[in-house]
């Protein structure tokens, strides 16, 4: 099994994936994450203004066989929240990297998104 | 022996009840009724279903039918001691001397509130504590107020600043949602390799910080824990209180004390140790019994006994209400009775037959168990297939399957308890059950359960479009 691992985002060892988006960083989760998930039932959210902390849980997401925590890759202030998703869970396991997203967090450190995971390095993190 | 379960169905509609009849209503008019209350809180109209005597009578006896419960078979869930209810039990709470006013004065209900006072000692004897409330309304409310009780304990003597409580990985999730929603942080205590508690790791977890560790022994893989005598003085070296979790407490009644074991606080769940019925919801109790020290931070009002009958009073540092007046009253009785006819001998005869049930169901087994020896429950392991699968193949067989993943340190785990109240042909039932469908392939019960009422589930659709009232089930 293969997993599609889009090489222009950055990536945490917790399957969250990060896309720079001119400053502001837009949050989803990996292919291998809902893959692992199952059918996805629930996503909870942080709201608009909330401030987080790298590493904090920002959300929670629930599919058929588990809930786990969302984890923030970098720390910020959430911009925006994707409502679609909340009302749409399976839009998390049909598009991760796309309409599945989560949130978008103006980092508080400009340079933080660098310092995590680069496509290669996550794929071998997955083998 | 083959099980088939009762069925009534619309064509290929997954729709088994109600029936048009069912669904036929009438409105009343309510306009004109003297009623003593505010126009804001009553209604002009209300809808109410239309049914004869007989539809009324069938439509029970067919949902009778369609469910599955501990009156219909062996039941073992896992952690839930699912062990029968027995009916003379009810015959006890349904005694009309039982249905007071909760209001009345204590001087005219001294009936009651000798029952209550007797069953405290009971409990307190049964636990090795001093004293006992029956007030909280389940076992998990029963954990709220241990560790409300153990944080105004603390802030008494000038500990506030312990913030901290312990719950191993193998912990019933209500201990971690109580200690949080008592306002603590909740520390997770990794297991040992032998899945019981690893003294290192605990040294470690405990400081000036700990307020408690919350502990059920047996624990939740039916595994005593032999250290528990060192664990209460790391806890009470460090200043903290040792919590006990009566989920287990099946496996020890009439043997073993927690009191004797160093805990400070523990709560009784009624419904698994003293066959209550397990409530669905309510409603339940989940008394919680102390030592000495912790008496007067008990919930108010309390019971005790004068020189000339019983009272209640308000302990002295009182927590305050954890419920309405000395709780579920009715459940209550269930539990007295219950303990009252089984007596000394009773009890422990339950712990041994609970015991027994467990460890000859798992040397049936054809099924890795990877820890023992273990008391009333075991966690087998499903191996390469699907613990959930396993478990609705298993419902064919015409017994209901255990907990499945969890605890999750046993991979695709299946918490099994049989309780108690399993003869030997019942426990070879389920173990053929087990055994058959663990021979099996996992793509032969692809579609199970084929012989129950209902049938495979869509969990998915289930869960994402929500269906909570017969109302949002359309049919022609």
């Amino acid at each position: 099994m293969t997993y599609e691992v889009p090489e222009d985002r950055r990536y945490v060892a917790t399957h969250e994936w990060v896309e720079d988006r001119d400053g502001i960083v837009r949050i989803g989760i990996t292919d291998f994450a809902q893959d692992e998930l199952g059918d996805i039932v629930f996503v909870e959210l942080p709201q608009v203004d909330d401030e987080l902390e790298a590493e904090e849980a920002f959300g929670v997401i629930e599919s058929i066989k588990a809930v786990s925590d969302l984890y923030a890759p970098v720390g910020g202030t959430v911009t925006d929240v994707n409502e679609t998703v909340m009302d749409q869970p399976e839009l998390v396991n049909e598009d991760p990297f796309g309409d599945g997203w989560m949130i978008e967090i103006e980092p508080t450190a400009a340079d933080a998104v660098d310092e995590l995971l680069s496509a290669a390095e996550y794929e071998d993190q997955l083998e | 022996m083959i099980y088939d379960q009762a069925r009534w169905r619309r064509t290929e509609e997954p729709v088994y009840e109600p029936l048009s009849a069912e669904k036929a209503e009438r409105t009343v008019d309510l306009d004109d009724r003297d009623v003593p209350l505010p126009d804001e809180l009553t209604r002009d109209e209300v809808t109410l279903p239309r049914l004869s005597e007989p539809e009324l009578a069938r439509h029970y006896t067919r949902l009778s039918q369609m469910t599955y419960g501990v009156d219909s078979g062996p039941y073992p869930l896992g952690s839930c001691t699912m062990k029968y209810n027995p009916k003379f039990t009810e015959d006890v709470a349904a005694d009309p001397a039982g249905l007071i006013h909760p209001h009345r004065g204590d001087e005219t209900t001294q009936g009651t509130l000798e029952l209550c006072g007797r069953l405290q000692d009971y409990l307190a004897r049964i636990g090795g504590m001093d004293a006992v409330t029956l007030q909280p309304p389940a076992g998990a409310a029963g954990e709220f107020t241990g560790i409300r009780i153990a944080a105004n304990y603390h802030d008494h003597r000038g500990e506030s600043h312990r913030d901290e409580v312990i719950v191993p990985d193998t912990a019933h999730g209500t201990n971690f949602a109580s200690a949080a929603l008592a306002g603590y942080d909740v520390i997770e205590l990794p297991s040992g390799d032998d899945g019981r508690i690893d003294l290192s790791a605990l040294e470690a977890a405990t400081s000036d910080r700990t307020a408690a560790l919350m502990l059920t022994n047996p624990n939740t893989l039916g595994l005593f824990e032999r250290d528990i005598e060192t664990i209460a003085a790391t806890v009470h070296d460090a200043g903290g209180l040792l919590y006990y979790d009566g989920a287990n407490l099946n496996a020890l009644l009439g043997r073993a004390r927690p009191g004797d074991m160093g805990f400070d606080i523990m709560h009784y769940n009624v419904h698994k140790t003293f066959a209550t019925p397990h409530g669905g919801g309510g409603p339940g109790a989940g008394p919680v019994g102390v030592t000495e020290d912790l008496q007067p931070f008990l919930p108010t009002p309390h019971i005790r006994e004068t020189g000339d009958g019983f009272e209640t009073y308000e302990p002295a540092q009182s927590i305050g209400k954890v419920h309405g007046f000395c709780g579920n009253w009715l459940v209550l009785i269930k539990a007295f009775a219950y303990i009252a006819r089984l007596g000394d001998p009773g009890l422990a005869d339950t712990s041994a037959k609970a015991v027994l049930n467990a460890n000859y169901l798992g040397s049936q087994l054809d099924m890795e168990i990877p820890h023992e020896p273990y008391h009333h429950e075991f966690v087998a392991s499903a191996g390469d297939k699907d613990a959930a699968e396993v478990a609705k193949a298993m419902l064919d067989h015409g017994v209901h399957p255990p907990t499945t993943k969890w605890p999750d340190i046993v991979r695709e785990a299946l918490m099994t308890e049989p309780t108690e109240s399993e003869n030997r042909d019942t426990l070879d039932q389920l173990a053929r059950a087990f055994n058959t469908v663990a021979a099996g392939d996992e793509d032969d019960f692809a579609d199970a359960p084929r012989r129950t009422s209902a049938r495979r589930i869509d969990q998915v659709a289930a869960a994402r479009d929500v269906r909570l009232s017969w109302h949002d089930v359309e049919f022609e």
